[in-house]
């Protein structure tokens, strides 16, 4: 791999969170994550502070700022963009260089690429106008089931039972959950349910590209357990997932900032 | 992003001829009446040179382009579709005729005359007319919401004289003589109709012209269009729908046969000789499908940021224009048939045969006839990719555009497809799909 020699940032500004990466040499040397909110620019200046303090650098010291995300353009400041899909599938073939597919569970969509082995986009898919194939979806069924958002995933994994959730539909599948809950059926195969009609949602967009065994899931729902447990099985393989996997869009900005690029 | 100016470029000089022509066949339809003309409606499909054989003065609005011409007017559109919601009408209905049946519940016009007494369009300070009811309706059917539509127009109008063909009789390759004649029989019985409800004797020799217009405007329009071949395009798609929406309005009209005849043919022909471009940056060419977001037809200029021409369509070439495979193997405009008319039933027939060999008419059959037609255009304009919109607002057009995308992945063709909806601006997300776009300009080396 080429060695990178100069200091960049990503900023991933998503529909709920803004992440920031800065990469020196190959190496993360910093990172943060802050909430978006109403006032998005403060809010992602404020993550790029937070990063460039924890290594005691200042905006004079980046060679070179990129921002992604759905929100890319509100970046207080930036030298380029680069669409999301892009950065995910850098970052996913910098991570893991087998590589060839990525899907990106974010709050407010899903994504679906393959790529190359210098990780450019050869084919995407995006799950839009829909929250039933993205966090959010998570989000809303634990608080239908009065589950912290941290412990759903691994509640999943203790279901007993696969329940069908027929939902297309975030609004209907609450109701459907509400029916689950009068018929008194435990809150992990609920949990369960609601993953499983979430990875076949998302498995269904990912098929419309074509996957091989390589597959890297990326984005802030890859840390549930329970939704990663369910696109395996709903796929038939092993995906990677990466520490820290909500960082990943960021790190392909800080990637796309410097250069780089795989299959070297 | 590139933003090399490698051709000179100019605006089309016939440009505002075609405008004159899109405003005086509103103006017409609206002021029929009062010159005692009569008026009609009917698709832009139909057989338009039928009702033409009832005299100069028979002036017709076509639906598909009366229903794009609201969505271009935001506002009055979401009035229109709320209105036609009001009513019970889904909202997953084609979009086109919500705001077709929405502009008679509301019983607003488009256009109407602004203080200087000029006809305008309502967006451009005009008090808008009431809709002006049509006094019969000559519709065709093949798309599964074309005879329905106009049975909801006729109640809602309190009851007009409505006569429907059925032209589904199969894709062009299986065409026989009987096909051809179970629609011209049809014809038949409608000119009869027509001469019933109107009170008027028919003109054959005012058919015969009217096909004839038919065969010059078909063919000379997929001539311009085979002329956007040329590396520069000479035209880009956002021009070409302003454009080809002529043929949708009276392709057998002789203003429209003269335009694109004697106007826009010489043209481009002229701008491809001198190299002259839609965009002068001219890198990466790719082509849409179906109808685009009326509203949002900003998204074809925002292409151009990357160097990136639409060149055109299947739907944009192949609704208006008729076409066939030439000798060297590719595609030009169909043979003009040299047949002089000698009676009605010959000349109805020869107008049935070519008619049905209609590009935009093949793919109601097979997904796959579609298909081909796509690959062959992604080869034969030496397209980079493929747009596709999976367009809420159009089923007929829009069914098999999935496996449209597979077809064209594998001949090697990178296609982005994006969701939205020809005629309702509220399932179109203008961000989200710029977004898209960015990602794909980013796939086909443009960004």
């Amino acid at each position: 791999m080429e060695v990178l020699k100069m200091i960049t940032i990503g900023i991933d500004i998503g529909a709920k969170n803004i992440k920031v990466v800065i990469l020196k040499d190959n190496k993360i040397i910093a990172k943060s994550n802050v909430l978006a909110g109403f006032e998005v620019t403060k809010s992602a200046q404020e993550a790029i502070d937070k990063a460039l303090k924890k290594v005691g650098l200042t905006k004079k010291d980046l060679d070179k700022t990129i921002s992604t995300g759905t929100g890319e353009k509100l970046a207080p400041f930036y030298d380029d963009t680069k669409s999301i899909v892009g950065c995910d599938s850098l970052a996913a073939v910098f991570l893991h260089p087998q590589t060839r597919t990525v899907i990106d569970v974010g709050a407010e969509e899903g994504r679906g690429m393959r790529c190359d082995e210098t990780g450019k986009i050869l084919d995407f898919e995006v799950n839009e106008k829909c929250a039933a194939g993205a966090g959010a979806f998570t989000e809303a069924m634990s608080r239908a089931l009065e589950v912290p958002l941290e412990e759903f995933g691994a509640l999943s994994l203790k279901a007993t039972e696969e329940i069908p959730m027929n939902a297309q539909c975030t609004v209907f599948a609450e109701s459907e959950v509400v029916t689950m809950v009068h018929n008194k059926v435990s809150k992990a195969n609920m949990a369960k349910a609601v993953h499983d009609a979430m990875a076949s949602r998302i498995s269904s967009m990912v098929r419309k590209i074509g996957f091989n065994k390589d597959v890297a899931l990326v984005g802030g729902v890859a840390k549930n357990v329970g939704f990663v447990d369910s696109l395996n099985k709903d796929l038939g393989l092993e995906l990677f997932v990466p520490k820290d996997p909500e960082y990943v869009g960021a790190l392909g900005a800080a990637l796309a900032a410097a250069g780089w690029k795989g299959g070297k | 992003m590139e933003q090399e100016q490698k051709y000179p470029t100019e605006k089309l000089k016939c440009w505002n001829g075609a405008k004159e022509i899109r405003m005086k066949y509103y103006k017409d339809y609206a002021e029929a009446h009062d010159k005692g003309g009569l008026r009609w409606a009917g698709g832009a499909w139909t057989f338009d040179a039928i009702p033409a054989g009832l005299g100069d003065d028979v002036f017709p609005i076509t639906s598909e382009p009366y229903g794009a011409t609201i969505a271009f007017d935001k506002e009055l559109s979401i009035e229109c579709m709320e209105a036609a919601e009001k009513e019970g009408y889904p909202r997953d209905l084609c979009s086109y005729m919500r705001n077709y049946w929405g502009s008679i519940i509301i019983d607003k016009y488009p256009f109407g005359y602004n203080d200087k007494k000029e006809f305008v369009p309502r967006f451009e300070g005009a008090k808008a007319l009431g809709f002006p009811k049509p006094d019969f309706i000559w519709q065709d059917h093949i798309c599964c919401s074309h005879a329905k539509w106009y049975q909801v127009v006729s109640d809602l109008e309190g009851g007009i004289p409505m006569f429907t063909v059925d032209n589904a009789v199969g894709p062009s390759h299986e065409l026989t003589d009987s096909k051809i004649k179970y629609v011209v029989e049809q014809l038949k019985d409608g000119i009869k109709f027509l001469e019933k409800v109107t009170g008027r004797d028919y003109d054959d020799e005012l058919l015969y012209k009217a096909i004839r217009n038919h065969f010059i405007s078909t063919s000379k329009w997929a001539e311009i269009c085979a002329l956007n071949k040329a590396v520069p395009a000479p035209l880009d798609e956002k021009s070409i729908y302003s454009l080809y929406v002529l043929g949708t309005l009276q392709k057998a009209g002789e203003q429209v046969a003269d335009f694109y005849e004697k106007n826009l043919l010489p043209e481009v022909k002229q701008r491809v000789k001198k190299g002259i471009a839609a965009i002068p940056n001219e890198r990466y060419r790719v082509m849409s499908d179906t109808q685009p977001p009326w509203s949002f037809l900003s998204i074809f200029r925002y292409l151009e940021k990357f160097g990136c021409v639409s060149v055109g369509s299947l739907y944009t070439f192949g609704l208006i224009g008729q076409w066939e495979v030439k000798k060297d193997g590719t595609w030009g405009p169909k043979t003009i048939p040299e047949i002089e008319f000698s009676s009605r039933d010959q000349a109805l027939y020869e107008y049935v045969k070519y008619e049905l060999h209609k590009p935009e008419w093949q793919h109601f059959y097979s997904c796959h006839l579609k298909s081909d037609m796509m690959i062959r255009i992604a080869k034969e304009w030496k397209l980079n990719g493929v747009m596709l919109h999976y367009n809420r607002g159009c089923e007929g057009l829009t069914v098999g555009i999935a496996e449209n995308r597979l077809a064209l992945l594998e001949a090697g063709y990178p296609v982005m497809a994006f969701e939205g909806n020809n005629a309702d601006e509220r399932e179109f997300d203008e961000a989200r799909t710029k977004a898209k776009i960015n990602a794909f300009m980013e796939t086909l080396g443009a960004k």
